[in-house]
């Protein structure tokens, strides 16, 4: 297996998805000449030409608009927003349009669209930059949302998405670009709705999806060390569909839970895991399943206030002492 | 700007009186099937908005009228006329109205949502201005695929002052794509007249700085919306480039099935709806038929009792249709995956 970043994943996907779909084509802001604002499409305008790799004005209403468009009439666009942060302005082309068109029209119009970019914070982007708002998305009927950890899952779902024939928010995480990871050889896609263990264990089942999951990984690997807790690490991968079977399964084996995910913890997705937790698996916990999440606040710029809003590896810790107690 | 060529009271070269007749029909049908709607909606056969075309026929009408078989369009929720135009089973919208089974969307989208995927109508949307975009995606899918399809693209005056159509209007004419953006200017977005929302009030104008052709025409004439759609769309489809027209037309009726006699004397004078309605485009265009011996009397009187009829039994046709199951709640939201009851 050859080890490339998470980018590099990313940019294999669409690459292979465009060799193999005439009808994928990608637009966006800073996407083709500039080679994309995170370089995630480099080089695919010199390989795929003008027409198929789209610069925009900064209009993430007309982007948005413009590829729901033209996956009614059945192509397959992917579409970059710059940053989560930016969609806000198009939610209503998400919202009232890509998430209700099948519906609204009785089950004849499918958009098969994809809208990804990097979501979430932590380098000091501050109040308007480092939004996440996953739990937006997966709270409309009619989207699927996608929030993938590795450089493996990264590659393999946003084939999935590209081939899914209804609209799919891909969540990126811009510290994650950069990282590293195994990628299998040859074509693979890795479905939405199965979540991964990612590291088995037997005292405590941390559930985590995006960036978080590296920061779960390191927390059980120091719990682990310095504790002697075994903490199995569960990431969700996709929201919608959301597989909670391999989450109930696990704490029919570890009785105890600890939700960790960067958005806000105030009716975050945390919130829907545990609810689903209770609900049907009441009688095997132990302890109460907590929460680590981003502090309810703006996301601050100065460097200890913004380290402090978001979840740390110390956060985690402390929550899986609290479930063992 | 008023239309550049004046209005001869002729029939253009490719308009035949046949054709003619049945573009008239057309009208006939759109205007008696919403005549069936407010009497059907206070009857509580139907719900929600209700938004009805009555006075604006001539556009859809006209433009529609150039639309090829494999042509796409989009609208606003004031639809009705649109999927007549297009050629939709009246029956069929009706019963969606109705929340039927038999509806042309199984019931699920209701009288703002029409759609006839097989006569490239692609919709009828609910938020002012939101299906702008995604016709710049049809017309950029259209040059992607290399045909000469056109995409026309109807939306009212309130649309002009939503920020999404001036991204889309912008993005369209950066693609070059075979667009026709017809707005209907009927005066008023809801209770709001077009000077009050605009500093410009000729909204033709403020698309110009778009870089794409522009045109102001008169929207209660079908021989003038005829002779100059014809036009238009044949440029869209040739050059290509996007196009915008503003339509001067008028709604006789209120915005909605709410928006009664008492409202609408807070925004607009009885004078006012009575002007517009001596230029009824359906009166009109009988005028001419007669006066040019293209109908009789008696043909006329025809005509406009079948049209009474086909909406007629469109309402008895919605009425006796069934409600969509109650599988249907769960059904469409995916493609290819089951939504979870809950209860």
């Amino acid at each position: 297996m050859a080890v490339i970043t998470y980018r590099e994943a990313l940019r294999q996907a669409l690459t292979e998805e465009m060799e193999r779909d005439p009808g994928v084509f990608i637009l966006g802001e800073e996407v083709g000449r500039y080679q994309g604002t995170f370089r995630v499409t480099e080089g695919l305008l010199q390989r795929f030409g003008e027409m198929r790799v789209v610069d925009t004005p900064i209009s993430e209403s007309g982007i948005a608009g413009m590829a729901i468009g033209a996956a009614m009439i059945g192509l397959r666009p992917v579409a970059e927003f710059m940053t989560f942060s930016f969609a806000l302005i198009a939610a209503d082309q998400l919202v009232n349009h890509a998430a209700k068109i099948l519906y609204m029209f009785g089950g004849q119009i499918a958009v098969p669209v994809v809208f990804r970019g990097p979501a979430g914070g932590g380098a000091q982007l501050s109040a308007q930059h480092s939004h996440s708002l996953e739990s937006w998305y997966a709270h409309i009927p009619g989207l699927k949302v996608a929030t993938p950890a590795t450089p493996a899952d990264a590659k393999g779902m946003l084939k999935t998405a590209i081939r899914d024939n209804n609209p799919v928010i891909f969540m990126e995480h811009a510290k994650l670009y950069s990282t590293r990871g195994e990628v299998p050889e040859g074509e693979y896609t890795i479905p939405f709705g199965v979540a991964e263990v990612k590291r088995p264990g037997r005292d405590v089942t941390l559930i985590a999806y995006s960036q978080p999951v590296l920061l779960a990984l390191h927390a059980a690997e120091k719990l682990a060390e310095t504790e002697g807790i075994d903490c199995e690490v569960i990431d969700l991968r996709s929201l919608q569909p959301l597989d909670m079977d391999t989450v109930l399964h696990s704490i029919r084996k570890t009785h105890r839970a600890v939700v960790v995910h960067e958005d806000h913890r105030n009716a975050g997705f945390g919130a829907e895991v545990v609810a689903r937790i209770q609900e049907f698996a009441f009688d095997e916990l132990d302890a109460p399943v907590l929460r680590v999440a981003s502090a309810d606040v703006p996301i601050p710029y100065a460097r200890n206030l913004e380290r402090a809003a978001f979840p740390s590896e110390e956060d985690i810790i402390r929550a899986v002492k609290r479930v063992v107690a | 700007m008023k239309a550049e060529v004046p209005v001869k009271k002729a029939l253009p070269d490719s308009l035949t009186p046949q054709r003619l007749v049945e573009l008239y029909r057309t009208m006939l049908l759109i205007r008696h099937f919403e005549e069936q709607c407010a009497p059907a909606y206070r009857q509580g056969k139907m719900g929600g908005y209700m938004h009805v075309y009555i006075g604006q026929e001539a556009v859809a009408t006209g433009f529609i009228a150039h639309m090829r078989d494999d042509d796409y369009m989009l609208c606003s929720y004031r639809d009705h006329g649109h999927a007549i135009a297009r050629g939709s089973d009246p029956r069929r919208i009706m019963a969606e109205l109705f929340g039927r089974y038999t509806g042309v969307a199984k019931g699920k989208g209701g009288s703002m949502h029409l759609v006839d995927v097989e006569r490239g109508f692609l919709g009828g949307y609910g938020i002012v201005g939101g299906m702008v975009p995604l016709a710049v995606g049809v017309g950029y899918g259209i040059r992607y695929r290399g045909t000469d399809q056109v995409c026309l693209c109807f939306f009212g005056d309130g649309a002009m002052n939503i920020g999404p159509v001036h991204e889309a209007l912008n993005m369209a004419a950066i693609y070059k794509v075979p667009v026709v953006f017809i707005c209907e200017n009927n005066r008023y977005a809801m209770a709001t007249p077009v000077e009050f929302a605009s500093a410009v009030t000729s909204l033709a104008e403020r698309a110009k700085q778009y870089g794409m052709p522009t045109r102001q025409i008169g929207g209660m004439d079908l021989l003038e919306v005829y002779r100059e759609a014809e036009q238009i769309v044949r440029h869209v489809r040739t050059k290509p480039e996007p196009f915008f027209v503003e339509v001067l037309t008028y709604r006789f009726e209120g915005h909605g099935i709410a928006d009664n006699p008492t409202n609408q004397a807070l925004y607009r004078s009885k004078e006012e709806v009575e002007y517009w309605r001596q230029r009824d485009p359906i009166v009109n265009t009988a005028r001419f038929l007669l006066e040019n011996g293209f109908a009789t009397e008696s043909e006329l009187l025809q005509w406009d009792a079948d049209a009474k009829q086909q909406a007629l039994e469109a309402v008895v046709y919605a009425d006796a249709s069934p409600e969509p199951p109650l599988e249907e709640l769960y059904r469409d939201v995916y493609t290819d995956m089951e939504v979870q009851e809950w209860r």
